[in-house]
């Protein structure tokens, strides 16, 4: 299998979903022109053309209303936040607009939409530039919420993403755009709402999302020598949660961790912790643990981001305190 | 496209369908047999007639929460619309949505809608999408005064000038938002002046109250969108009877607004007119009178004897 980069593979999918259906096109932010600001848009205008790949102002409440009304129509579009954080100038066309449409509506419309946006800290961008916003969207029926972590599952969740016919919060992560991976040649799809055991184990569960996968899957690494086997989950589709696939591996492991880069306090973890709380509690052996951000804005200084970010280290103390117990 | 004597009747029975329809409302709203809130358009009819008269089945339209009017100018079955007010599960949204949320895809109603200026961002989604798709299809954007204060009215008329998309955006100036008069909200005299800030949008204000000189006005403004020479905002000044919803006791408006605004009633104007040149006789208004009053009595029974929606109904239509 070829080798490529986590950003190449979004804009393959972008690239190949365009090839495959004409209703695809791609609007927002210096997408055209410029490639985008992380070039995950990059040769798509030389290929496609103005009509099909749209540079608009800097307005993200009409780039998100652009979509819905084209998805309403019959179109397919993907727009560009280019910054996660940016979506905050957009939530009621997400929020009010079209996350409800359809069941306001009566059922009959379909929004065939996706909404990318990069999130995540860990490179000196500052409060308004690095957060991970995963859980706001997560709390909005009528939304899926997509946040793959590798460059397999970014290019097969973002084909189908494409292809689904509801509006979708895809988030990427800043971070892992410059990271290598292998995806087959050809087309491939994975499907949403089905999450993927990272690593088999048979002590602890971790549950990790986007950049936390990495450092859950280097902490369990780095467990195994000390003869703590961890199994390592990550959802890859926040909502709808494959929450099964959870709840079989605590039910294996009787103990779980869950590592998320956004603000710990109702940040997604509490909703996985309260999940297997309701469902699988009898099984569990020890508390449940949360390793996270703290609840302060993300510093830009490296020192204070340093510090703000969850590292695997935190993980391999969190399944110390657990397997302890 | 000049209008031609059975078009102005046409026209005339949609304006008074639309009153008709909404004292209704407003009747059954005070005596408890509709829930929810209700925001009545009495007194804006030739807008809502006047622009839609025009439109094409196929073109589109995107309106607001007093939308009752341009969803029955653009070909809503007031049976249906009165049962979807009724949160009845014969409603065109099943009872999802009510009096604020009133849509039909096939009818191309993208969409009444509870934020003020929600609706304009998707509306210039839909007329990029006729233009991407050479669909020839043009775009009715429908908003209040109040709604050209929102961040959103200037994002989507700056998006659609710079894509020179087929969409009039129509701005029915009642001189009220919500409970604020024009004055509080705006400083200068007419919303049509904004169109100035884009390139490519015409601005054009008119007598709302005219249906006539809304019909035109409105062809003109259609004519432009289908050559590709982009959007016109056309303010069209207006006067709303009630108040900002049905219960509001409009302490805060002086009493000869009220009253001025009355003195210059769209459908008696209408009428006068169409008396005058000899287009109709009253006869024939006390025939278009009759006709009106039994399809709503019609509708009122078909919205009280359709059944409520199942409570599990609940649950369904979240995701496709």
């Amino acid at each position: 299998m070829p080798e490529t980069r986590y950003v190449r593979a979004i804009n393959d999918a972008l690239k190949e979903e365009m090839e495959r259906d004409p209703k695809v096109f791609v609007a927002g932010e210096d997408v055209a022109i410029a490639g985008g600001s992380f070039s995950a848009t990059r040769g798509l205008y030389e290929q496609f053309g103005k009509e099909r790949v749209v540079d608009t102002p800097i307005a993200e409440s009409s780039i998100v209303g652009l979509a819905i009304g084209a998805a309403l129509t019959g179109l397919r579009p993907v727009v560009e936040i280019m910054f996660n954080d940016f979506v905050t100038c957009a939530m009621d066309q997400i929020v009010n607009q079209a996350a409800k449409i359809k069941y306001m509506f009566g059922g009959k419309p379909k929004l065939p939409l996706v909404i990318r946006m990069p999130a995540g800290a860990g490179m000196n961008a500052g409060p308004q530039h690095s957060q991970s916003l995963e859980a706001w969207f997560t709390h909005i029926p009528g939304l899926k919420v997509i946040m793959p972590s590798t460059v397999y599952d970014a290019k097969g969740l973002l084909k189908s993403a494409i292809r689904d016919d509801n509006p979708i919060i895809f988030i990427e992560n800043k971070i892992l755009y410059s990271l290598k991976g292998d995806v087959p040649e050809g087309d491939y799809t994975i499907p949403i709402g089905v999450g993927e055991i990272k690593r088999e184990g048979r002590d602890v569960t971790i549950v990790a999302t986007s950049q936390m996968v990495h450092k859950a899957l280097k902490a369990a690494q780095t467990l195994s020598a000390e003869k703590i086997e961890a199994e390592v989950i990550d959802p890859r589709t926040l909502s709808p949660l494959d929450k099964n696939l959870i709840i079989d591996s605590v039910k294996k492991t009787g103990r779980l961790v869950i590592a998320y880069e956004a603000v710990k306090f109702c940040g997604y973890g509490a909703e996985i912790a309260a999940i297997v709380s309701e469902e699988a509690f009898r099984f569990l052996k020890a508390p449940i643990k949360r390793v996270a951000a703290p609840f302060t804005p993300i510093p830009f200084s490296k020192p204070l981001e340093q510090f703000y970010l969850p590292k695997d280290t935190d993980i391999i103390q969190a399944v110390k305190e657990v397997v302890a117990n | 496209m000049e209008l031609t004597k059975e078009d102005m009747v046409k026209l005339f029975t949609t304006m008074l369908t639309i009153r008709r329809f909404e004292e209704k409302v407003s009747e059954l709203f005070l005596g408890g047999k509709i829930p929810g809130f209700i925001h009545l358009g009495i007194g804006q009819e030739a807008v809502a007639a006047g622009c839609c008269f025009p439109l094409k089945k196929e073109d589109y339209i995107a309106n607001t929460h007093r939308g009752h009017g341009q969803c029955i100018a653009k070909g809503a079955d007031i049976k249906i619309l009165m049962a979807e007010i009724f949160g009845k599960a014969t409603g065109y949204c099943k009872g999802k949505g009510g009096s604020m949320h009133l849509a039909s895809l096939d009818l191309g109603i993208l969409g009444a809608n509870g934020i003020v200026a929600g609706g304009i961002p998707i509306a210039v989604g839909a007329a990029f999408s006729a233009k991407y798709r050479k669909s020839d299809q043009v775009v009715a954007c429908f908003f209040g005064d109040g709604a050209t204060g929102e961040g959103a009215f200037y994002e989507s008329l700056n998006l659609a000038s710079i894509l020179k998309l087929p969409i009039i955006f129509v701005c029915e100036n009642n001189h009220w938002a919500e409970f604020s008069p024009q004055s509080t909200h705006m400083d200068i005299e007419k919303v049509a002046q904004k169109a100035l800030a884009f390139g490519n949008i015409k601005g054009e204000t008119i007598d709302g109250n005219d249906v006539i000189t809304v019909h035109n006005a409105m062809v003109k403004a259609i004519e432009r969108a289908r050559r590709g020479e982009g959007p016109t905002l056309l303010e069209c000044n207006t006067t709303r009877y009630r108040g900002h919803y049905e219960g509001d006791p409009q302490k805060y408006r002086p009493k000869d607004d009220l009253e001025s605004a009355k003195s210059n009633d769209a459908i008696e104007r209408f009428k006068t007119f169409l008396l005058e040149k000899n287009i109709v006789t009253s006869k024939n208004i006390e025939d278009i009178e009759g006709e009106i009053k039994p399809k709503i009595d019609e509708a009122v029974k078909f919205a009280e004897e359709s059944p409520l929606p199942l409570p599990e109904e609940t649950l369904k239509d979240v995701y496709s």
